[in-house]
């Protein structure tokens, strides 16, 4: 993979983040995969990070001279696919 | 609320077979799986698969699909097709959107005594200058067009990556009457089986190795009418002058799989991680069980594989809950264990298989350190 990445690049499409604005959550003291997705909004969207998370990390890794390892993984909430909110209000909530 | 003995997520192999298993030894199995169909990545495999006559070889993949359906039903496992588990909450509750057989979809919670996620993996993408564009695509993707769907997803097609995925589905869409422009390869040497590279270089595919893509170029219309691609050197960066234009409208990326984590995430389960497994998975012991008690995982959502190990790790995982329930002894469950085990090992041979095996091992000696004994659910 290239190392002489556009800053206008594309990481995250459903939040539309680039390589520049990881950059720069970076510079502002983004040290993981939930710094960079709390400054940015990349891996909030849609997909939920399934796409980018790997592109986040690699950035993270070579800015910050870091294994992959040590870049964290993003944290995940319900509900983890697209549901109405029809469904939800209508959903069962009885008690054990 | 709904109980039940297992809840398998995911029907794909791994699934399957730990339904299979759990349901057979008596537990009250429901398989759950946002699918049209039950079978997973299966389904898309219309080749014969290699390895030992435990793993089907010589069997088409969608062939080993409805096998394993079948057996799942004579087991008395619980089906439920076109629905998506939406959360893990505190306690082990489970959220399920379930379809129903009108077409809608109703959402459910439900208690089981024992969780077996067997989420599998999603494609990596790569970046390059325009890889958003439209007609960038996984090779998953356009096999699911091709072999499910019927549809190809374009003509001209120029694939990213030979491992087995690339290799394969560049025969699956030449067979579906695409043309393979070109396959690229990073690497200097192919990567996946010699005897899939020798079936589409047979066939008249160019296979370029230390090359890879640069960019994607976008036509009037917005999507894919070539790329770029240049030579790489030692550390995988484009030399320049060597970049050459190569016209297609369909650039499919076979460049790995990550496991699918989110539900192992939700049910607290300690992740770590291992390259070679495909980036963070959660950490099993020799029974599959996570850092929580009475959750399992098998198959890709705990390091990515192949079919084959996916069905025996579900094996083992569908085994390991139906011991804890009581419904198999633990003397009957190791025995069958250590039996797959020994199957697995051989299955993990060869140059990719024995880097994964070693990273398994290393996950389970972690798991020995670390977390020692699952806890209950938080």
């Amino acid at each position: 993979m290239s190392e002489a990445l556009a800053d206008d690049m594309l990481v995250c499409r459903c939040e539309e983040v680039t390589v520049g604005d990881i950059k720069k959550a970076i510079r502002d003291g983004a040290r993981d995969v939930v710094g960079v997705k709390r400054r940015t909004r990349a891996g909030m969207g849609l997909c939920q990070g399934r796409t980018c998370e790997k592109l986040v990390q690699q950035i993270i890794s070579k800015e910050l001279g870091v294994p992959a390892s040590e870049t964290g993984t993003s944290s995940v909430r319900p509900p983890v696919r697209p549901v109405t909110f029809g469904e939800l209000a209508k959903g069962d909530v009885e008690d054990d | 609320m709904i109980h039940k003995d297992v809840l398998v997520i995911g029907a794909g192999p791994s699934g399957l077979s730990a339904a299979i298993e759990a349901g057979k030894a008596g537990a009250d199995t429901l398989l759950v799986d946002l699918n049209l169909k039950a079978g997973g990545q299966l389904f898309k495999q219309i080749h014969k698969f290699f390895g030992s006559s435990a793993h089907h070889s010589g069997t088409r993949g969608y062939e080993i699909g409805s096998l394993l359906l079948k057996q799942a039903r004579d087991a008395g496992v619980e089906i439920w097709l076109q629905s998506t588990v939406i959360g893990i909450f505190p306690g082990g509750k489970v959220g399920i959107e379930r379809g129903l057989d009108n077409g809608e979809k109703d959402l459910v919670t439900l208690k089981a005594k024992t969780i077996i996620i067997a989420t599998g993996a999603s494609e990596n993408a790569i970046r390059f200058k325009g890889w958003t564009t439209p007609g960038v695509m996984g090779a998953g993707a356009a096999q699911t067009m091709v072999n499910v769907n019927h549809v190809r997803p374009g003509e001209n097609i120029v694939m990213i990556g030979s491992g087995n995925v690339g290799l394969i589905v560049s025969y699956q869409l030449m067979q579906a009457g695409c043309n393979v422009v070109a396959l690229l390869e990073a690497a200097p040497k192919v990567g996946g089986y010699s005897v899939h590279a020798a079936k589409i270089r047979r066939a008249g595919v160019p296979i370029y190795t230390s090359r890879t893509i640069i960019e994607a170029l976008a036509g009037e219309d917005g999507s894919v009418c070539g790329c770029v691609t240049a030579a790489v050197d030692d550390h995988f960066q484009p030399v320049p002058g060597t970049e050459e234009t190569l016209k297609c409208d369909v650039i499919t990326l076979a460049t790995g799989m990550k496991p699918t984590m989110d539900l192992v995430k939700l049910a607290g389960c300690a992740l770590k991680f291992h390259g070679p497994l495909g980036g963070y998975v959660p950490i099993h012991d020799e029974r599959l069980e996570t850092s929580v008690k009475g959750v399992f995982v098998a198959g890709d959502s705990t390091g990515v594989e192949e079919a084959n190990t996916a069905l025996d790790e579900g094996k083992i995982a569908g085994i390991s809950a139906a011991e804890e329930l009581g419904y198999i002894s633990h003397e009957d469950a190791d025995a069958m264990r250590s039996e797959i085990w020994s199957r697995l090992d051989s299955l993990r041979l060869g140059p990719f298989g024995e880097r994964r095996m070693k990273e398994k091992k290393a996950m389970m000696e972690e798991y020995s350190e670390t977390v020692k004994v699952p806890a209950a659910f938080q």
